[in-house]
């Protein structure tokens, strides 16, 4: 039975709030970028990279990257979009100084509107942005470490109105045929995107039959439940031939009220009264600081 | 006119073919993935020695593309064949984000480019591929122009670190070039020393070009005769080196005038020397089904239309 620690769970909490922050900031500070997924999914990377993935490090604790990744859990992101909550995550974990978030979607950063590789930011292995790909490349990811009979794990997250472009159904044929057991896909179910609910826009329908059709091993949870999360990713590692699906349900705008469940802060940012109220139902905890 | 003999006839593809195999043996990461066209890619030898290095990828050249810049990131060497038209038209975005902008290692390499795929018409028949990978940032673009220059390029190509196309074709045609070469990237071969007109050839225009190089020194023209096969980086100090000592020049291609070889020709020209140049290409057209020596009559690559354009480039100096 699975037990998190409680104080285990308030760290990880505190670090999801800290990083909401850094979300909300950083969108602010530029007028753009893509607050809503970003705060939908932050409990997910925090229990990723806090808890989940076996990532290297050296003898203080701080991670090694390098990019071919052998020996050691990767992640995706495809919804490139999301990316604020990806940089804060990485910054958090140590793979640059939390500083550079000042720098987001500014000229001569590393980190890109939409996470990229030409600047060398730690952590990032690919670009995306452009949406369907992200599967693609995990999958070939996930097939080297096979060859190379490297035991560790890649997961890659993608969006629910992603799921419309045609080359993430090529990819969800080719993973289970080629029977990449040590490939976890996440999908961000949010129901919303640019132009409205994804029911509306082009509606997805039953997404886990048409993986299950597919032939991969289908979980659900709540992505906004850190327990829940953590519980869920580490079971999703089972079967060595069969790669897994997990529908993460979770909230657009989750951490600020005024934004929960509406499609209109997918890339809209906060103005500074905004910004104000969204900070003050997100109090820091001891230990965390803003960057 | 140098003169240049061959004893064999085969098709480039061939030339992959053998030049993925015997590189499986020296590269144990090189992987070869194709999306449902292996026979076509000569790949039976490679799949034969290394089942477990070849990946099948069914009839999704996206996913093909997607899944070959993973493979990059566990150490890999991917090699991406199908037809040149879906290796770069039908997935440009694939390309360009995942492969040329995240500057993966992947090596996506294509057949039956140009008018020379013949009967299947133009649906197959791309004549704007060079251009589109030319213009990516990061890419290599090669287009050899026999069997053995292709199987050296494809044995190259591995121990050049980033991505590249690989351009080559389907018909059966003259082996001229050594079968011990050493292919070096972005370097052009001289192929005839002349001083009269500079000809710039790649692919199979290359012995279009050496049959009009013999029918101009018989007229006692003598052309300066360069196989760029690698179409980025351009050798730029060989053509200017050639045009100053010639003043003009023709450009030689089964592709596209728009973005092609010749296009790159005259950048270099506008830039540095000004000269007289005419292209050997496709003319803003579709091309259509036909016998690949049917089609190249029809829209004019030919060693007659290479000669054609000499005279009317050699009266503008």
């Amino acid at each position: 039975m699975f037990n998190l620690q409680t104080m285990e769970l308030e760290k990880l909490e505190g670090i999801a709030t800290a990083v909401r922050r850094d979300i909300l900031r950083m969108v602010a500070a530029v007028n753009s970028g893509h607050p809503g997924g970003s705060l939908g999914c932050t409990d997910f990377f925090v229990a990723l990279y806090f808890d989940i993935m076996r990532r290297k490090t050296d003898e203080n604790g701080n991670p090694i990257f390098d990019m071919d990744g052998h020996d050691e859990d990767l992640f995706f992101l495809s919804n490139g979009h999301i990316s604020p909550v990806w940089y804060s995550v990485l910054a958090r974990a140590g793979y640059f100084p939390l500083e550079e978030l000042k720098t987001f979607r500014k000229l001569d950063s590393r980190l890109q509107g939409h996470p990229a590789t030409a600047e060398h930011i730690p952590g990032v292995r690919i670009a995306s942005g452009s949406l369907g790909q992200g599967l693609s490349v995990a999958s070939g990811a996930a097939y080297a470490k096979k060859l190379n009979g490297d035991d560790k794990h890649v997961y890659v997250l993608m969006g629910d109105g992603e799921q419309q472009e045609g080359q993430i159904w090529e990819a969800a044929q080719f993973a289970p045929n080629k029977k990449l057991g040590n490939l976890t896909a996440i999908i961000d179910l949010n129901h919303a995107q640019i132009d409205g609910t994804t029911d509306n826009v082009n509606d997805n329908r039953d997404l886990g039959a048409k993986y299950r059709a597919f032939g991969w091993f289908v979980e659900e949870m709540n992505g906004n439940d850190m327990e829940e999360v953590i519980r869920t990713l580490r079971k999703a590692q089972e079967d060595p031939d069969v790669p897994t699906l997990i529908l993460m349900h979770t909230e657009m705008g989750y951490g600020v009220d005024y934004m929960v469940g509406n499609y209109k802060w997918h890339g809209t940012a906060p103005n500074a009264d905004q910004l104000q109220q969204a900070l003050n139902g997100l109090p820091l905890s001891v230990g965390t600081t803003d960057y | 006119m140098k003169k240049y003999e061959y004893t064999d006839k085969k098709d480039t593809r061939s030339g992959f073919g053998a030049g993925i195999a015997e590189l499986g043996k020296t590269h144990p990461n090189v992987i070869a993935l194709t999306a449902d066209l292996a026979g076509s890619l000569k790949l039976e030898a490679f799949i034969k020695e290394f089942p477990d290095r070849f990946i099948q990828c069914g009839i999704a050249e996206a996913n093909m593309m997607g899944v070959s810049a993973g493979l990059t990131i566990g150490g890999k060497i991917p090699y991406a064949t199908t037809f040149a038209n879906f290796a770069t038209g039908r997935v440009y975005d694939q390309i360009r984000q995942s492969i040329a902008y995240s500057n993966k290692n992947v090596k996506i390499c294509a057949s039956h480019a140009g008018l020379t795929l013949g009967e299947d018409g133009a649906t197959h028949q791309i004549l704007e591929d060079l251009g589109m990978m030319k213009m990516l940032p990061n890419m290599t673009v090669i287009n050899p122009c026999d069997y053995n220059q292709t199987k050296a390029a494809t044995i190259a190509i591995a121990d050049h670190v980033g991505p590249v196309y690989l351009r080559f074709g389907r018909p059966v045609i003259p082996i001229f070039t050594p079968a011990d070469q050493k292919f070096e990237i972005g370097k052009a071969w001289h192929v005839n020393e002349g001083d009269a007109v500079s000809i710039f050839c790649t692919g199979h225009l290359v012995w279009e070009a050496i049959k009009a190089g013999e029918m101009l020194s018989e007229q006692g023209i003598e052309a300066d005769i360069i196989n760029i096969h690698t179409i980025k980086p351009l050798d730029e100090e060989a053509i200017l080196a050639s045009v100053k000592k010639t003043g003009c020049a023709v450009s030689a291609e089964e592709h596209m005038i728009n973005g092609g070889l010749g296009d790159s020709v005259a950048q270099v020209l506008a830039r540095n020397y000004p000269a007289p140049l005419e292209y050997v290409g496709v003319h803003d057209t579709f091309g259509e089904s036909g016998t690949p020596d049917q089609l190249m009559q029809k829209y004019g690559l030919t060693a007659d239309k290479i000669v054609e354009q000499v005279k009317k480039v050699m009266a503008r100096k």
